[in-house]
């Protein structure tokens, strides 16, 4: 075969369309290979709301409730708590919930709850994820709240992170609503019917 | 035989394959101690790889069954599958230590340098690639270290703008770490990352007798050769390294079995206690530490006091390898000729990674935090003033042929 009179402008057109033609299906190709990883439909019928009753938690006390598969943390808090939740602004990060992902917008923005002295909020750590524990008041020497083991984020009684902490953001507070007065449903919004 | 060896070499290159890259080729005469951590590597990757088949055999990746199917009927009820498994867990971190050192030896006689970077760079991917096989492997007994060691890892990745959550979410394949989780980690740690493993391997191979070995002194053997081409300071690499080499193996498996048969768990170190605890999605283990192998960059993490820059810098801390046969611009290789400048750097270096190593096995306060920022601090100065000090002083001069120390 001779090379003489060879299109060297088809030939380039031609291999490059066949480049393109083959990236185009790679990504379609790729497309039920990422797909997949995507939480399955058992994974997601899992996120079903869980009923909580608040008679279980005395004062100061935390109580962990499973709400797809995360803990969620109920703690009933007292006057004293709350005046000191009012107090401590100035060693927070974000004291006033303006990292609007962290909570619904119908929870007070300071103490991040509906009713005061009942706080609901995911134990997750904003940071990497552990489970913070919960410190008493007169535990710790920095008033109490949430202290995770894994990486030393500190968060007050309303889930607010300290200064400090390499956390960067509030806790989350999931959507709840009240059934009745000592009655919460956790993963349904306020309102939602 | 040699009509059978002429009949496949006429359609295979056996034998010139076995001569390229053993029977003639020729290594430096003046290896030393440093040089047995890569045979050794590779002894632990066929380790891991053959325990790891067996293991599979019995192993159940599902949430409900792991930890049983590992701890009752792999520990247990197999024949010899204790000794199987043992020899997996130990020989996981047995290899980090060998691969620690295999590093270590390009850091003091600059094996990185020119011509070799690819050599690092093949390398370096071959450590990246380790740690992903090693974190993968932690979750499948499915302890509660298991669990809340994965947990951490994946978040790490939410710190990724705008789909950050979204991204740890497809990665689980759940909302939380579940059996989804288990059951793919399983399939990349068994089947996707070893084979990656093997062909970067094979890589690391080819790209070294490309160029061939460096050694303690950091000079090029191929500038002395006889009237045959053959470079006056370098022997065969069969018999004479794999002789050595075997005989390394040797003192090495006395080493691995001594762990393997009185201290499989080392104090913790190898198996940590939380694991043989089921993994439970609402309870944190007291005191989570990863195994010791990740804990330097662990401290790492933890030193920066903000989540995106922490993962930031943690990953900064591995990229920042690749670059080290460019960083690198003293004029010689070896640490041999090199200004004492580079001995107490890299010294320092040393004391410095083992501080963060250490401190990422601890709960951190506020003084164990000031530490490892300031070891954090030096393990990057380190790297990116290298460009500057490695010029710094004056080195000795070179000798042409290899010596003996």
């Amino acid at each position: 075969m001779s090379n003489d009179g060879v299109d060297l402008e088809k030939r380039r057109f031609l291999t490059l369309a066949t480049a393109a033609v083959a990236t185009v299906g790679a990504g379609f190709v790729a497309v039920p290979f990422l797909g997949s990883w995507n939480p399955s439909e058992k994974a997601k019928a899992g996120g079903a709301p869980v009923e909580f009753n608040l008679d279980k938690v005395e004062i100061g006390q935390m109580v962990k409730v499973k709400w797809r598969g995360k803990p969620v943390f109920v703690v009933r808090r007292d006057e004293n708590t709350l005046s000191r939740l009012a107090d401590n602004t100035d060693e927070l990060k974000d004291a006033d919930s303006k990292v609007e992902t962290q909570q619904p917008t119908y929870v007070d923005k300071a103490t991040r709850s509906t009713r005061p002295d009942i706080a609901v909020i995911v134990g997750i750590c904003t940071h990497l994820g552990c489970v913070p524990q919960h410190k008493k008041e007169t535990e710790v020497s920095w008033g109490g709240g949430f202290f995770c083991p894994c990486h030393g984020s500190k968060f007050d009684l309303a889930g607010r992170v300290f200064n400090g902490s390499p956390a960067s953001t509030n806790l989350v507070i999931p959507p709840y609503k009240y059934l009745a007065d000592n009655k919460i449903l956790i993963g349904e919004d306020e309102g939602e019917v | 035989m040699s009509k059978f060896m002429q009949w496949v070499d006429d359609r295979f290159p056996a034998t010139k394959v076995w001569n390229e890259h053993l029977a003639q080729y020729y290594a430096p005469k003046n290896f030393n101690f440093w040089y047995f951590f890569g045979s050794l590597a590779m002894l632990m990757l066929v380790n891991q790889i053959l325990t790891g088949i067996w293991l599979t055999m019995d192993y159940i990746p599902t949430g409900e069954e792991a930890l049983a199917s590992v701890e009752r009927d792999i520990m247990r009820d197999r024949d010899w599958g204790w000794l199987l498994r043992l020899m997996h867990g130990v020989g996981a971190s047995m290899f980090f230590v060998v691969v620690y050192l295999h590093m270590f030896r390009g850091l003091l006689y600059g094996s990185f340098r020119k011509p070799r970077e690819l050599v690092w760079i093949f390398g370096m991917i071959i450590f990246v690639l380790l740690m992903a096989e090693g974190f993968m492997g932690y979750l499948l007994p499915w302890g509660n270290m298991s669990f809340w060691g994965a947990q951490v890892i994946i978040n790490l990745f939410s710190a990724v703008p705008y789909f950050g959550e979204e991204l740890t979410v497809w990665i689980r394949g759940d909302y939380v770490i579940s059996g989804a989780t288990l059951h793919r980690f399983f399939a990349l740690h068994v089947v996707a990352l070893p084979m990656a493993l093997l062909l970067m391997v094979f890589l690391h191979i080819v790209a070294l007798h490309k160029v061939g070995s460096n050694n303690p002194d950091g000079i090029d053997i191929k500038k002395s050769k006889d009237e045959n081409g053959i470079p006056l300071d370098g022997i065969a690499f069969h018999p004479y390294y794999s002789v050595k080499d075997i005989a390394g193996v040797g003192v090495f498996l006395l080493i691995f079995c001594w762990i393997i048969f009185f201290n499989p768990e080392m104090g913790g170190y190898f198996f940590e206690a939380p694991n043989f605890t089921p993994a439970n999605a609402l309870k944190t283990p007291e005191h989570i530490a990863p195994v010791w192998y990740f804990t330097p960059y662990y401290s790492i993490l933890k030193a920066v006091p903000n989540q995106g820059l922490g993962v930031i810098t943690m990953a900064a801390s591995l990229v920042i390898l690749f670059f080290l046969p460019w960083l690198d611009r003293s004029p010689v290789l070896s640490i041999r000729y090199k200004s004492p400048i580079y001995k107490w750097a890299l010294m320092l270096f040393v004391v410095s990674f083992f501080i963060l190593g250490y401190l990422g096995m601890l709960a951190p306060n506020e003084m164990r935090t000031l530490v490892a920022r300031i070891c954090t601090i030096y393990y990057f100065a380190f790297f990116v003033g290298m460009p500057w000090w490695s010029q710094w002083g004056t080195t000795k001069p070179v000798p042409t042929r290899v010596t003996y120390k």
